[in-house]
This record gives structure tokens, C-alpha cells and sequence, in this order.
């Protein structure tokens, strides 16, 4: 019923931690089975180890939280040495996800990363707000974006999923850009670039002044994106952004996607995932469904 | 660390926006260190997003036998002021505990501990205060508040050791700072929780001695998984080169990380 087959990825439910939200798994995996899990995507790897922002590196908005943290991880070698042999032992697809300051750097980071046999897929971070160097840029430009999805694609050993980001006037010639330069799959969205002021300090609350928006706040914008590329697109969607329950899910599935990942949810709630596999079932039996991928692009399909 | 929907047993402002918060439920008996603290969601009931985030407060004290936790907090923004309007028999979801508190093992019995508190800093001393006397441990509290009106439990820590008060304003107490005094105290060990400010200064006179911070950042998950707490440590040569506040911490040996 919950069954979900996507380029590289055989899951056994859509539900998947989004990258950034969940570590490399060892804190979730004190609290649940993360075997459970549709997949996981872990925290961006970059080719060098970074410490990431100065802190205050999140802030807290209606229905949202603004975070820069910076993408803050050990580095692809350690992150293949220390981190994925712990996930090994679990029958989870994982997602690796690759980020990096210059195109060279996300080559050499995928290649590494795509050997690993614990990863079936990578997913091309193009879209964090919150780095100086790289970053955003190469998600916002289609030619620069479409030009890294192929050097990625001609190293990558496993499929690749592009992260798009909202922060573009036209996000359909963003995908149409990587599908043509081979992405198998997207997901969508990436945050919303943000800032908050403190009334007191009269300054940004963010040490880097801007940060990414997630949480419930962007799920409309994050549908109404995947419901304008779904219909020009032909590879999947991995819907992200706010959702909190099962049906937000199905939301996202009528919208256009494939699976979904849940994000910042995880920090309000550390069993969201678990309570949306459960729930997911009951939701459609509700409305009759047999499979959930019935429900792909409803909204739209005549 | 539970999730659970603790019930409300009393709540009562004991200073100027300063809640005590008594509640009931298994993390109580989860607890193994006084200052380890709860994340705590408020307004979910209602089904609201609005707080989004769970509010990091520290553990004031545990009573495992009668499964009840006391929680003193500032009643500042959104989160803390729903959180005041808590009355009893109110359900209130709690994730806990979580972090790492103060080593009670870091003194012996018969050895003095002194412990430095400011403001909304003060209540997880209380817990630890609590398990140092149980131990035998002589106590000499230090804690400094703005003014008359911020002081609370000034009794109850009076009853485990002395207790030096002062104000910035000079209305109850000493006049001044907690670092005003410290120069004079003898003591094994220190403890230290409050402004960063406060515990730049107390590091910078509290140099020969072990002394144990509890450091305050905002925080995303509570379990080191978003890295919004990440602090740089002091000693290059270490390992991750960080330590997240949540996990890892709140509370530090001086001289671990950095303070800023």
C-alpha cells in the first residue's frame, strides 16, 4: 500500500527524513527503529570538513523556523568512515547528499560518496542559502545548475536527485534545466531565504543575518511548485517542506510526488516519521485507496 | 529521553515573570544529573504552529520517588508567557531529559563546592545544591540578581549552605555582582550557571580551581541532530573541534569550549 519505487530507491513506505534534519541518524536511532523509515537522507557532505555559521544559527517565526547553520559537517571521508558503516546495519536506503563551493568540489564529493555501497542515491544540494561561496547560486541560474547536474552525472556511480530551490522566478525552467542535463529525480523545496530582526538588539537574530524558512509556512509555496513541475517533468519528486502529519503527505502526493521528507517537523515532534508511517494507512483506507501512488498528481490530472 | 504528556501539579509566579512549574510523569524518573534539561512544546493542543519550537528549560529538581519535576523559568516571549497560563491538571508535552548536567561526583564528601548563579541561570543550582548536600558536600551559594523584585528561593538555598544574594540595584542583598565576592570564597569545586557575561567573568577568576559551566544557545532538535547549538572547543588539536550545547553539554568544563 505504501510501497514507493523511484530511480535507485525501493521503499517500502514514502517517508523519509529531509537532509539536515536528521544528522547521520545515531540521535533519531535512540529514540526508534530507524528500519522503519522509507529512507534517509543525511546531512550534506562537503569535500572538506566545516564548522559552519557562528551562532545564533536558528530563529523561530509563525508556522516556521529560520536556521543558517551552514552546512556543518566532518567531510565526505569521514562521513564514509565513521558515519555510514554505522548505517549499514540498517535495511534503510540512504540518500547522501552533496554540497560544495565550487562545481570541482561537488564532483569529487559525489564520485567519493557514490561508491559507497550504503548509498543509493545522491541528492545534489544546489539550493542552501546559507553558504558564501556556492550554494544558492547554482540553483538559481538554470545553465549553471543543468552544467553541474552532468558533471555530477558522469562521475556518479547511482542516481542522482537534484534539491531545487525556491528562491527562483521560474522554478519549471529550473527542472526542466536538470532533467534534460540527466537528473533522475528532484526534490523540492529546498528553504526559503529569510531574516528576522530583534526588536531589542534592533539586529538580525541570525549571526549570518539571513537563513533558510522551513516548517509549515512554506508547504504552500512547496505545493504549489511541485504542482506546476510535476505536470512538465517527467522524473519524480521527493516533495519537502512543512509537513507535519499524513495529510500533508497526501497533499503532496495529489500536488505531484513521489515521496516526501520531512524536515523540521522532526524537531517539534522526534517521533513525526514513525506517526506518519502508522497514520499514513488509515488515511487511505479512509478515502479508499489501495496504493498511495494512485494518488500521484490528482490535483492535476484530468 | 521520553515524549510524554506530563501532567500539571501546581504553577505559581515566585518573582517578577519567574514561574515555578511542578509537574508529573515518567521523565522524572529518566533524570541522572541536576542541570540536565526538557524541551517542552506549548500551545499543541490547540493544534496550533505557533510556537513552532520546543523551549529548552532547565531541570530545577527531580523527586523521582514521587515522579514530579519543578521547572523555574522567565516568562519572556510566546513560548514561556502560553507556558505561564498552565494550570493544574493541564497535559504539557515534554521531551526529556536531555544533555548532560553538572558532575556531582567532581567534589567528595566533606568538600566545598561553590556554586555561582544569575538570574534565570539560578534554578538547575537548585537540584544540584540539593544532591551535593545529600552527599555530604559543604555549600556556599553565590547569587546575583537585577533587582529585589527577581529574587526567589532565596530560603530554600539558604537551607543547604550559605547563601550570599546580591542586586546590581542594591535593593536586597549585597550591592553588585556575583564575581564581587568570589575573590574571598574557599572553596574545591565551583559550578556556574547564567548570562554569558557572567560566566565569561567567573571563568576569567575561577582559574586554579575545576569550575563547571552551563551554557545557554538556541537550539533546534534538543538531541544533537541540527547543529544549531554547535560551540567551537578550545583546544585545536581536539577531535570534532565542537560540542553541541544540547547533547554534549549544557553544561561544560571550564575551558572545553568556547564562550561566546
Amino acid at each position: 500500500m505504501l510501497d514507493v519505487h523511484l530511480p535507485g530507491l525501493d521503499l517500502k513506505n514514502p517517508v523519509m527524513p529531509a537532509s539536515g534534519c536528521f544528522a547521520f541518524g545515531a540521535e533519531y536511532g535512540k529514540l526508534y527503529d530507524l528500519n522503519q523509515l522509507g529512507a534517509i537522507i543525511i546531512k550534506a557532505a562537503t569535500l572538506e570538513a566545516r564548522f559552519g555559521n557562528p551562532t545564533p544559527r536558528v530563529a523561530e517565526t509563525p508556522g516556521g523556523m529560520l536556521n543558517a547553520i551552514g552546512l556543518q559537517n566532518p567531510g565526505v571521508d569521514k562521513i564514509i568512515s565513521h558515519e555510514l558503516p554505522r548505517l549499514a546495519k540498517y535495511d534503510v536506503p540512504i540518500i547522501a547528499n552533496i554540497a560544495g563551493s565550487e562545481m570541482s568540489d561537488y564532483v569529487r564529493t559525489a564520485e567519493k560518496m557514490s561508491k559507497d555501497p550504503v548509498v543509493k542515491a545522491l541528492e545534489l544540494n544546489i539550493s542552501c542559502p546559507n553558504v558564501k561561496h556556492g550554494g544558492i547560486l547554482f540553483g538559481t541560474v538554470p545553465e549553471v545548475a543543468a552544467e553541474l547536474t552532468a558533471r555530477v552525472k558522469a562521475v556518479s556511480e547511482k542516481p542522482v536527485y537534484v534539491k531545487l530551490s525556491p528562491n527562483v522566478t521560474d522554478i519549471v525552467a529550473m527542472a526542466l534545466a536538470v532533467e534534460q542535463a540527466g537528473a533522475d529525480g528532484l526534490s523540492m523545496i529546498n528553504t526559503l531565504l529569510g531574516m528576522r530582526i530583534d526588536l531589542k538588539t534592533q539586529k538580525p537574530i541570525l549571526a549570518n543575518k539571513t537563513g533558510g524558512l522551513s516548517g509549515p509556512a512554506i508547504k504552500p509555496v512547496a505545493i504549489r511548485m511541485i504542482y506546476e513541475v510535476s505536470q512538465k517533468v517527467k522524473i519524480p519528486i521527493i516533495g519537502i517542506g512543512g509537513i507535519q502529519n499524513a495529510d500533508d503527505v497526501i497533499e503532496y502526493f495529489l500536488a505531484g510526488a513521489r515521496a516526501v521528507a520531512i524536515g523540521t517537523a522532526n524537531f517539534i515532534n522526534p517521533f513525526v516519521c514513525m506517526e506518519i508511517i502508522h497514520d499514513l494507512p488509515k488515511k487511505l483506507e479512509a478515502m479508499h485507496i489501495d496504493d498511495i501512488n494512485e494518488l500521484v498528481g490528482r490535483s492535476w490530472k484530468k | 529521553m521520553i515524549q510524554e504528556d506530563m501532567i500539571t501539579l501546581s504553577q505559581r509566579e515566585i518573582a517578577d515573570d519567574i514561574f515555578e512549574l511542578k509537574l508529573q510523569g515518567e521523565i522524572s524518573g529518566e533524570i541522572s544529573e541536576p542541570g540536565q534539561f526538557v524541551h517542552i512544546r506549548v500551545g499543541s493542543e490547540s493544534g496550533s504552529v505557533a510556537p513552532l519550537l520546543r523551549r529548552p528549560i532547565s531541570i530545577c529538581t527531580a523527586d523521582q520517588r514521587h515522579q514530579q519535576l519543578t521547572l523555574i523559568y522567565r516568562s519572556t516571549g510566546l513560548g514561556t508567557q502560553l507556558l505561564s497560563h498552565a494550570v493544574k491538571g493541564q497535559k504539557i508535552d515534554v521531551f526529556g531529559p536531555l544533555g548532560h548536567g553538572f558532575p556531582v561526583g567532581a567534589v567528595s564528601e566533606g568538600g566545598r563546592a561553590l556554586l555561582i548563579g544569575g538570574g534565570v541561570g539560578v534554578p538547575p543550582l537548585y537540584g544540584l545544591s540539593q544532591a551535593l548536600a545529600d552527599k555530604g558536600v559543604q555549600i556556599t551559594h553565590v547569587l546575583g540578581f537585577r533587582s529585589e523584585k527577581d529574587i526567589f528561593y532565596e530560603n530554600e538555598f539558604a537551607e543547604l549552605g550559605e547563601t550570599i544574594i546580591l542586586t546590581e540595584d542594591g535593593t536586597n542583598g549585597r550591592v553588585g555582582r556575583v564575581t564581587d565576592v568570589l575573590a574571598d570564597l574557599d572553596f574545591d569545586v565551583a559550578y556556574a550557571c547564567g548570562p554569558l557575561p557572567m560566566l565569561i567573568a567567573v571563568q576569567k577568576m575561577i582559574t586554579s580551581k575545576p569550575l563547571y559551566l552551563s551554557m545557554e544557545q538556541r537550539m533546534g532538535c534538543g538531541i544533537g541532530a541540527c547543529m544549531a547549538c554547535a560551540v567551537h572547543t578550545v583546544n585545536p588539536n581536539d577531535d570534532k573541534g565542537y560540542r553541541r550545547v544540547c547533547c554534549d553539554g549544557p553544561v561544560f568544563r571550564a575551558g572545553e569550549v568556547e564562550l561566546c
